[in-house]
């Protein structure tokens, strides 16, 4: 099953955010979407799973129309979505084990020993063996990350959608959570799509690569495409020369 | 053409010194008329999550002990002070003209009508709407709203729900607390600095005293807790902004939260008395 997004537009006030975005998601892949900040990545994944919706174009995830379900279905839908949140989103009422375990509460069937198995098992894979009973605020800020993937992903997911994910890692901790994205895809089949700004992870992890430019989809290509490529604004991007990009736009 | 052109100015500037007032009072007019239509909107949401006992069960009775347990102290003190107010205030006015006991049918029909109830739901308009307000905005603008979303739980059964069924449940009983606890204040109050006696404390309670006067403070109670936590969680999930976002939302729920229960006081009185 795929993920398509089907010329998207959303604007805040003045701000046209989206302005025709348009990216289809293949069943298995992992994608990353790059861009500067503020030009929608996190709009876009946040219009993915209807936490935002869009002013107009559709969005189609396990061959559904996000947008025109019933609350019922979208909850039934974002079963099979796991997000990982840019700044984790740790429930801070709650400890790390019960942050873990929320989504596998609302999967019937499950017992109190299978829930505790699984977030043990979903800590021990960030490198956060132990830590069921630490408080959020305890966490740095990359310890809170890994655990917001933790959540995401102990209620397997056939998507996972990553905001950021390593954005303020260290690197070795980058490492692991590039090694846990592509174990996800490679292993379990899982469709990822990540908004990042970290190319090193982008071609680390990513079957393609998209850019987001001024709203829509500038270029979509695997990693080797981005590296060859000769599109000013992507390369400006890439290599962090925006000179590049305002020879462009002038 | 200079002096009409002076003119022309000085009329635009009057006009405009005239409009900014008008469109002054039209976006606060448009804003509140958008907050009622979104508060509708929650509030049918909210009925029609009453059927997801799984998510709001759960988090009933640890709300009941932060809503309401939590709350009986702030409770006390106000009526123990306001039953001594009210005691003394009673003989000053009374005294020489009615008989002693009205200082215990005073106090006891004042505390249990008005005071007891309106006073208790104010403090935990700040308490308990405040604390509602804030917690909903802090998850709101750190994504833990969003978050909850998108592991499937749906906010307002999850938030909104145990909250305002909290409210509703513990308010009467912080109230009656409250109430017995202002009572005894002004009777303790009569007996060490005024010269009436508990017989006729007693007696002036049980004289004027109705059952109804109780079903009546407890109804009221029973709104104020609806809108005290109806109030704070609306304003919560709209916060947006960062910490100034949640600053202004925490206000605007005790703000708002208040303005109600003192027109909801109002209302109750013109149709239950």
């Amino acid at each position: 099953m795929s993920i398509e997004i089907k010329d998207i537009h959303k604007s805040f006030g003045e701000d046209h955010v989206l302005q025709g975005f348009s990216l289809y998601v293949r069943e298995g892949e992992t994608i990353s979407i790059i861009g500067p900040s503020g030009a929608g990545k996190s709009v876009t994944l946040k219009t993915i799973i209807g936490l935002i919706t869009p002013d107009s174009g559709e969005v189609w995830v396990d061959g559904k129309n996000v947008h025109t379900l019933l609350r019922p279905e979208l909850y039934e839908l974002r079963r099979q979505v796991g997000y990982v949140f840019q700044f984790a989103a740790l429930f801070d009422s709650m400890s790390v084990g019960e942050n873990v375990a929320m989504g596998l509460r609302r999967i019937k069937g499950m017992t109190e020993g299978d829930i505790q198995k699984r977030v043990s098992y979903c800590l021990h894979i960030v490198d956060l063996e132990g830590a069921e009973e630490r408080r959020p605020a305890e966490l740095s800020g990359g310890m809170r990350k890994r655990a917001g993937l933790a959540r995401a992903i102990a209620t397997q997911p056939k998507y996972l959608l990553y905001d950021e994910p390593t954005t303020g890692l260290d690197p070795v901790t980058t490492t692991t959570i590039d090694g846990l994205i592509s174990r996800m895809s490679d292993e379990l089949g899982v469709t990822g799509i990540v908004v990042t700004h970290d190319m090193v992870s982008a071609y680390e992890i990513s079957d393609r690569i998209a850019m987001l430019h001024e709203g829509s989809i500038r270029f979509v290509g695997t990693p080797d495409d981005v590296r060859g490529t000769d599109d000013p604004v992507v390369r400006g991007f890439v290599e962090g020369r925006p000179e590049l990009s305002r020879s462009v736009q002038v | 053409m200079a002096p009409i052109q002076h003119d022309v100015e000085d009329s635009e500037l009057e006009l405009r010194g005239f409009s900014a007032p008008v469109r002054s009072v039209g976006h606060w007019v448009i804003a509140g008329v958008g907050s009622v239509g979104k508060g509708g909107h929650l509030a049918a949401r909210a009925v029609g999550t009453l059927r997801q006992v799984d998510i709001w069960g759960p988090r009933l009775v640890p709300l009941f002990v932060t809503i309401g347990v939590a709350s009986i102290p702030i409770g006390l003190f106000i009526l123990t002070f306001t039953g001594m107010v009210l005691a003394i205030q009673a003989s000053y006015t009374l005294t020489g003209t009615v008989p002693n006991y009205f200082v215990g049918a005073l106090v006891g029909k004042t505390v249990i009508l008005e005071l007891g109830p309106a006073l208790t739901a104010l403090a935990l308009a700040g308490r308990v709407g405040a604390s509602i307000a804030s917690e909903l905005g802090t998850m709101r603008v750190t994504e833990q709203i969003d978050a909850l979303e998108s592991l499937a739980y749906d906010p307002v059964a999850y938030l909104v729900v145990p909250r305002v069924l909290a409210g509703m449940f513990m308010f009467p009983v912080v109230t009656v607390f409250s109430v017995v606890v202002g009572i005894v204040a002004g009777w303790l109050t009569s007996l060490a600095m005024l010269d009436v006696t508990t017989p006729e404390f007693v007696k002036g309670i049980r004289f004027f005293f109705d059952t109804y006067d109780v079903q009546f403070a407890l109804i009221k109670a029973w709104s104020f807790g609806l809108v005290v936590t109806g109030v704070g969680c609306f304003y919560g999930l709209q916060t947006s902004g960062g910490a100034e976002g949640v600053g202004h939302a925490t206000t605007r729920a005790v703000v708002v939260g208040s303005m109600i229960i003192l027109v909801l006081d109002a209302f109750w009185a013109a149709v239950l008395l």
